[in-house]
């Protein structure tokens, strides 16, 4: 069931407030550089699409607002607050860092479910164990979200007993589960075969119509024109084009980005 | 599972008439007078080698998991020292180490009258602190560099995603990292802890009575040679065969 985002921006935004500001964001891994001076506003609500060829920077930049990867240097604030940042990019305050991530829930390319709990200890994991949620209320709350993402009868198995698509959704159920501002979703289907792709992506364009906040890192390009509001087309570690769906998709403007999107096609 | 009909093969069953016709000979032809004599002693002596063992596994381990943690991600005062540490350990013979200890530092300590004044001196003037203290520094000298690659094959992507929700570092090591690394290297921890019971007739040599001691403590008494040792020989094995046994179960409950 496609969203009524494929056409239109989300409905107002703007009186939502920021979500995620990104500016001037550079990394650096040795003399390599990643990413050139990236800059990119989220509100509350949108879904912005990342898009790009491999080596474009964009799983390094999703990776840099967290702070999984230190940035080179920049500046990262989220809902409103600054990330506290030595001069070589590093974070100034590790607490503040993980009361942040706290609010970032990241899905990943290789679902990194915990592999030694049953996807019910892995849901529960973080409220109990970082929100210091009672454990009742955890599993509950971790039943719920694990019926909505279809694995209510699979609680109690161990990850490597599932497929990669029940895996990654159980990873989304495990996000879901901090109740995060954002989402970010690192390449959530890449590691799929083709036949799972669609179970995470339903999942994912449900959320995306519930009004969550999420930065989408994406191959799957009808999809990110579907449920994004806003795409941002990476290419050399600097934005090369970035606008509403209907514009990226419909009416590229850089020849880079034409090109890209005919090699994908 | 063996059933009992899949023993029930030629080959099988003269094997096990063989080996009932071994222990019956064992039984009838050797001397085994002595044992309601020393039973008592030998009981002892099994507690001790039994506490020994269990003490310096579970103290060792310990040892170990800092160790293997610094050589894996320590800065380089703390992994340098570890490792030192653990080449030291693993490159000198387990004799020589609770000789050195025994001899070297329980001969020390006596020369320091403040020592000799003190809480410990009751125990230190006994022989088995040396034993457990050596015992417990070679395991963890060994057990040290097995968790350092226990902790270095955690898949790095698990500890990733306990980053990105924000868990503090205690924590992921306590709720991650240590039990993924401890669940992969069982097998290993297994094997070296029956390494470590077939260390323990060491510490006779250092006058602590263990279940070895006591038979040697038969052998100089009756001239019976054989016998004791052979009972020996039986009372290692079972407790190997218990010790893998528990190992195994361990196992099964958390390999998934």
């Amino acid at each position: 069931m496609p969203t009524a985002a494929s056409a239109e921006p989300s409905p107002e935004p703007d009186t939502l407030g920021e979500a995620i500001q990104v500016e001037d964001l550079h990394k650096s891994f040795g003399s390599l550089e990643v990413l050139k001076g990236v800059s990119l506003n989220a509100r509350k609500g949108d879904v912005v699409a990342i898009i790009g060829g491999s080596g474009s920077g964009k799983s390094t930049m999703l990776r840099c607002i967290n702070f999984l990867e230190t940035p080179t240097s920049g500046k990262i604030t989220i809902d409103g607050e600054q990330i506290e940042m030595n001069a070589d990019g590093s974070p100034a305050n590790r607490r503040q860092i993980e009361r942040i991530r706290t609010r970032l829930a990241m899905v990943f390319q290789q679902f990194n479910l915990w592999t030694h709990r049953t996807l019910l200890e892995n849901v529960i994991e973080v409220p109990v164990h970082v929100l210091k949620v009672s454990r009742a209320e955890a599993i509950a709350q971790a039943r719920v979200l694990l019926d909505r993402v279809g694995l209510g009868d699979k609680a109690d198995t161990f990850p490597a007993y599932l497929s990669g698509g029940q895996q990654q959704r159980a990873a989304i159920a495990r996000a879901l589960a901090v109740d995060p501002n954002v989402m970010l979703f690192d390449e959530p289907t890449s590691a799929l075969d083709p036949e799972l792709v669609g179970e995470v992506l339903t999942v994912i364009r449900d959320l995306a119509a519930e009004g969550r906040t999420m930065l989408l890192v994406t191959h799957e390009m009808k999809f990110a024109r579907e449920v994004a509001n806003h795409v941002v087309y990476l290419f050399e570690g600097r934005i090369e084009e970035q606008g509403p769906p209907a514009e990226v998709f419909g009416n590229p403007q850089s020849a880079r980005l034409k090109q890209f999107l005919s090699s994908v096609a | 599972m063996t059933t009992l009909k899949s023993l029930m093969v030629p080959h099988r069953i003269v094997m096990m008439l063989l080996f009932a016709a071994l222990v019956l000979w064992c039984a009838l032809s050797l001397r085994w007078d002595w044992i309601p004599k020393y039973a008592p002693l030998a009981l002892e002596g099994l507690w001790t080698t039994i506490w020994i063992l269990a003490l310096t596994t579970v103290l060792g381990f310990l040892l170990a998991v800092p160790l293997g943690l610094a050589q894996a991600i320590g800065p380089w005062y703390l992994s340098i020292p570890a490792r030192t540490f653990c080449t030291i350990i693993r490159g000198t013979p387990l004799l020589l180490q609770i000789w050195l200890l025994y001899y070297g530092l329980g001969s020390l300590f006596p020369q320091f009258p403040w020592i000799r004044s003190s809480e410990l001196w009751p125990y230190l003037r006994q022989a088995w602190p040396y034993a457990v203290l050596a015992l417990t520094l070679s395991y963890a000298g060994y057990e040290g560099e097995v968790m350092r690659g226990a902790f270095s094959g955690v898949a790095k992507g698990q500890l990733e995603a306990a980053k990105s929700f924000g868990m503090r570092r205690f924590t992921m090591f306590r709720r991650i990292w240590l039990p993924q690394a401890v669940r992969n290297v069982l097998p290993t921890l297994g094997g070296e802890t029956i390494l470590q019971l077939k260390a323990t007739p060491l510490v006779a040599t250092i006058t602590v009575i263990d279940i070895y001691a006591v038979s040697s403590r038969v052998r100089s008494d009756t001239f019976i040679v054989y016998e004791p040792l052979l009972l020996l020989a039986l009372v290692y094995m079972v407790i190997a065969g218990l010790i893998t046994l528990a190992f195994k179960r361990f196992e099964n409950q958390v390999a998934r």
